[in-house]
């Protein structure tokens, strides 16, 4: 291993408190004066479940149980969506610590992604339920979607540590992500089936990494099986490379942050 | 005190650009992109300054307004990065940069000893065995509960200091901290630094000389981006003191 390398992984152990600091604040900040605290993680995709059956399940009959179908698909593009937002935000947010002590400033990114998993893995509470509930099968494949999971924990990270670096510089980046993720939500087979879109408009999700993700997940929760190996590798190849754009475009302006917050 | 080093500053140079820092959207950007009228102010806030500072040294940095001394500090606690040249660090350190730096406003002060001891780099088992201490020192008996940001300046000062000493720096920042403190919790201060952090290194920054003869040793005296006078804390602060009074 390089001296560099060894010297990053030091100082990684020595912020693992921080980190783990980080995230804590996180998750209490999100549920802060909140009285019905963590419960919100849960009753979010549920009542959006319930109004979403509600509306489409007669629509789309041929789907059998839509709960199961549009929650596997809405958890999956939100901890996306949450992880991503939350870290592009994490920069500018945080500026009040990183401008009097010096801190490796990609942890706030991270500390981001991470603290939206641990919402994302109280709110697959709700997805188990409604699983019972319905009668669902619970397949050894289920263990399968962490490796789903974990790709896109990286893609939010490295789209988080883009974006985030954009936001320092330019204030409106939150506003124009905030529509790119809607018109990302419709473009994903959530609540529709995916065979519903026309052919010529079929590129909107061979060219979307996360339809792939999106894909995998319902594997694994509704339909009871393991997905396909090219379904998993192009959005993990996609993730990476957002990954390494991220790195390189923080490294090279982080210098320049305190300037401009 | 010991002729160890334990900052190096080598030839540091700082350098902004005044007109790039007023756009913050992508809209202006490229409204002045279009105009070309995004060109290049620059100023310069530090001229090649070089220091060495030792182990156990009480430094206080006195100048203007301007004169570079925050900007020359936070390029040591290495937030800031200079244009031209290098700084060394010889051990850990506590920068106390400005008033409620490194709280979060939101959270209770117990909250923050956590937060900002991870930030210094210790666990939060290490501040829960500090953390009795730390409450005491900072006189917040039932307000470390209360959330920072509804905390007067003197309470953020005192949680603040109390924090930075009690994890040991080997260097420690203050850059108009203890200003805002009253008369005993500045003795308090004062006693903490000579009998506690005797070995550690003090970079101290305040308009009130006088506390800067209390607290320090040696004085720096910066003008425009460069070191005029450097030495004995009493001789530095004289000269500057004629200096002021003859503006």
């Amino acid at each position: 291993m390089s001296q560099i390398q060894i010297k990053e992984l030091n100082t990684f152990s020595k912020y693992k408190s921080l980190l783990s600091e980080l995230v804590r604040k996180d998750i209490k900040n999100k549920y802060r004066n909140s009285v019905l605290g963590v419960l919100w993680s849960l009753l979010d995709p549920l009542l959006s479940m319930i109004v979403l059956t509600i509306v489409f399940s007669t629509l789309f009959h041929r789907v059998h149980d839509y709960p199961v179908y549009y929650l596997s698909g809405q958890l999956t593009y939100n901890l996306f969506r949450s992880g991503s937002t939350q870290a592009m935000k994490s920069l500018v947010g945080s500026a009040n610590i990183w401008k009097s002590v010096y801190v490796p400033k990609y942890l706030y990114v991270l500390s981001s992604v991470l603290s939206n998993f641990v919402t994302f893995l109280f709110s697959l509470i709700i997805l188990f339920g409604i699983m019972l509930v319905l009668r669902v099968d619970f397949t050894v494949y289920m263990i399968f979607a962490s490796l789903p999971i974990l790709i896109i924990l990286i893609m939010a990270f490295g789209a988080g540590l883009i974006l985030g670096t954009l936001n320092v510089f330019f204030r409106d980046v939150e506003h124009l992500y905030s529509v790119f993720c809607l018109m990302l939500m419709y473009a994903m087979p959530i609540f529709y089936p995916a065979d519903i879109l026309p052919a010529q408009f079929k590129f909107i999700q061979t060219y979307n990494p996360l339809f792939y993700l999106l894909t995998c997940m319902r594997d694994c929760f509704y339909y009871g099986k393991l997905y396909s190996l090219t379904e998993i590798l192009i959005p993990t190849v996609a993730a990476f490379v957002l990954l390494g754009i991220g790195i390189i475009l923080l490294r090279k302006y982080q210098d320049r942050f305190i300037l401009y917050v | 005190m010991s002729d160890e080093t334990m900052i190096e500053v080598n030839n540091v140079s700082m350098e902004f650009n005044l007109s790039e820092q007023k756009t913050d959207n992508l809209k202006e950007f490229v409204i002045k992109f279009i105009k070309r009228e995004l060109h290049f102010q620059s100023f310069w806030a530090l001229n090649n300054i070089s220091l060495k500072i030792n182990k156990g040294d009480k430094i206080g940095f006195l100048g203007l307004n301007g004169a570079g001394k925050s900007t020359l500090l936070k390029i040591i606690a290495g937030v800031l990065k200079p244009t031209k040249g290098d700084v060394k660090l010889y051990g850990t350190i506590a920068p106390l940069l400005s008033l409620g730096a490194g709280f979060d406003p939101n959270f209770s002060g117990r909250d923050n000893i956590y937060l900002n001891g991870a930030v210094l780099g210790h666990s939060r088992a290490e501040m829960q065995e500090k953390f009795d201490d730390i409450v005491e020192f900072a006189e917040l008996g039932e307000f470390i509960d209360v959330p920072v940001k509804n905390y007067s300046s003197g309470m953020k000062s005192r949680l603040a200091f109390s924090i930075a000493t009690s994890v040991n720096p080997d260097i420690i920042i203050l850059d108009e901290v203890l200003s805002v403190g009253d008369m005993s919790f500045q003795r308090k201060s004062k006693d903490r630094m000579n009998n506690m952090m005797s070995d550690a290194t003090l970079l101290y920054v305040s308009h009130s000389v006088g506390s800067v003869r209390n607290l320090c040793d040696k004085a720096i005296w910066l003008h425009k981006g460069s070191v005029i006078a450097a030495g004995e804390v009493n001789e530095i602060c004289n000269q500057y003191e004629t200096y002021v009074k003859n503006l």
